[in-house]
């Protein structure tokens, strides 16, 4: 069917185009996905072509910000995978209390949901005030929203399952308050993190880090940019520093596979050994 | 009839679809001829029991769809729970955690529509059982594109609305009780 040929092509175009223009880099993304979103937009504002979308990023700043926001995955939740967050307390969190500072690095931390949820625990565990915790997105947007602390009330009986199944000490309610229809993180824990722009696709290494979450992010990506991105967190970890990826995530597809030892195989938890 | 000529089969079952799908996998041949996806509605949190446990009562291979992984004929991968299955133009998997749709994460649209861009008419898809309209628009994309659709006859799957809804979406090619489909799978692929 030539139509999907040709839709194809417009799609090779429209990302050279946005990255030439914008500076930001999908040319290495997994195609369905990003074809999805795209289409998507399509749908929605009514243009009859990914050609006549490509004349509007170019000349209409706005609607590229609209897109930008749908070619980034904003889809997070507090505690997502108990199961991770359990052994990380329970295998990473006894090493980390060995250390006299501590540097964190959240890759790909969208609207921050992880980042707070990894606090929570970090204080629970007595570490938070020797944390330096950086949280790094390529959408400003996003970033800025991540920045607020603020989530949907529908999602705390979810949260709060989440939590509890992952090993929380407390009452999740100590860590919001609730006004009007959304939730406001404990502003507390604002307090040692960094919100950064950074992106994986055309940035460099981030500091000294002794843990470095990056999950759901690398599934997005084509295996040389999968490559990339865990070569940067290679050289951004320190000696025995922990890198924890998605559920679904691997080192597999990246010449770095050896330079990493697996802590706990069913949660993707690694440490560097090289 | 002649043997369709399909290089991917797609499946798509919500509620009932346990029943369902012990009825169809174990029934197959290994080296079944031709890679099959499946999306089951799960909860969130479901661990891979319902893989495992086919896959002791199966000749085929049956797995979980891992990101970047080639399909391969005599293999059935299933998409894990909170995660769409997608497959690309070199015919590999890729996962997402974007948005749900329809509800549900994996989707079935998700599925049956990438699966119709990487595989055109060489697709075919079967929707079953299932209680909500996940599934018809996917179907009517791989109708679209010259694929081919079984529905499970609605009368006799356990909950309709799925079916049904894809028989209203698109011009389906067959709809069969889960007898007869194991029987078009063992003879016309």
């Amino acid at each position: 069917m030539s139509k999907t040929e040709n839709e194809n092509i417009e799609i090779e175009l429209l990302l050279e185009a946005i990255f030439q223009k914008y500076g930001y880099d999908f040319r290495q993304y997994a195609r369905a996905s990003i074809k999805r979103r795209i289409m998507h937009r399509l749908a929605v504002t009514k243009l009859k072509s990914i050609s006549e979308m490509l004349e509007k990023v170019l000349y209409d700043v706005n609607f590229f910000e609209t897109l930008l926001l749908d070619l980034s995955v904003n889809v997070t939740e507090m505690f997502r995978d108990p199961l991770f967050f359990k052994v990380l307390r329970k295998e990473v969190i006894p090493v980390l209390k060995t250390y006299p500072f501590l540097k964190i690095w959240h890759a790909g931390c969208a609207t921050g949901e992880e980042v707070y949820s990894f606090a929570i625990i970090l204080k629970e565990e007595g570490l938070y005030d020797k944390a330096q915790i950086y949280a790094t997105d390529f959408n400003e947007v996003i970033l800025h929203k991540a920045k607020q602390g603020i989530i949907s009330l529908d999602q705390i009986k979810q949260y709060t399952m989440n939590y509890q199944k992952a090993g929380g000490k407390e009452s999740f309610a100590n860590y919001y308050t609730a006004k009007y229809n959304s939730v406001l993180i404990d502003q507390s824990l604002k307090k040692n993190i960094v919100f950064s722009d950074h992106n994986l696709a055309t940035d460099g290494v981030f500091g000294e880090m002794n843990l470095i979450m990056c999950r759901n992010t690398l599934i997005y990506f084509r295996k040389e940019l999968q490559n990339r991105a865990i070569g940067l967190f290679k050289e951004s970890l320190c000696h025995l520093g922990f890198l924890c990826l998605g559920t679904k995530e691997s080192l597999m597809f990246s010449e770095y596979e050896k330079d990493f030892e697996p802590v706990e195989k069913k949660a993707k938890i690694f440490r560097r050994i090289n | 009839m002649d043997k369709i000529d399909c290089e991917i089969i797609v499946i798509g079952v919500s509620a009932g679809g346990l029943e369902a799908m012990r009825k169809i996998i174990p029934k197959l041949p290994a080296g079944f001829p031709c890679p099959i996806a499946i999306v089951q509605h799960l909860h969130p949190q479901s661990d891979d029991f319902l893989v495992t446990d086919l896959n002791s009562r199966s000749q085929v291979t049956v797995k979980q769809a891992d990101e970047k992984e080639s399909l391969k004929p005599g293999f059935v991968y299933f998409a894990s729970s909170n995660y769409h299955l997608l497959i690309e133009n070199d015919k590999t998997f890729s996962l997402s955690v974007c948005a749900l749709v329809n509800f549900a994460r994996p989707a079935i649209d998700v599925l049956f529509e990438t699966a119709a861009e990487a595989f055109k008419e060489k697709t075919l898809g079967i929707v079953l059982t299932g209680a909500n309209h996940d599934g018809s628009q996917g179907a009517k994309k791989i109708k679209e594109y010259g694929g081919k659709i079984i529905v499970q006859d609605p009368e006799t799957a356990e909950v309709d609305v799925m079916p049904r809804s894809t028989i209203e979406a698109t011009d389906v090619d067959y709809v069969m009780d889960l007898e007869e489909i194991v029987h078009f799978l063992l003879n016309e692929i």
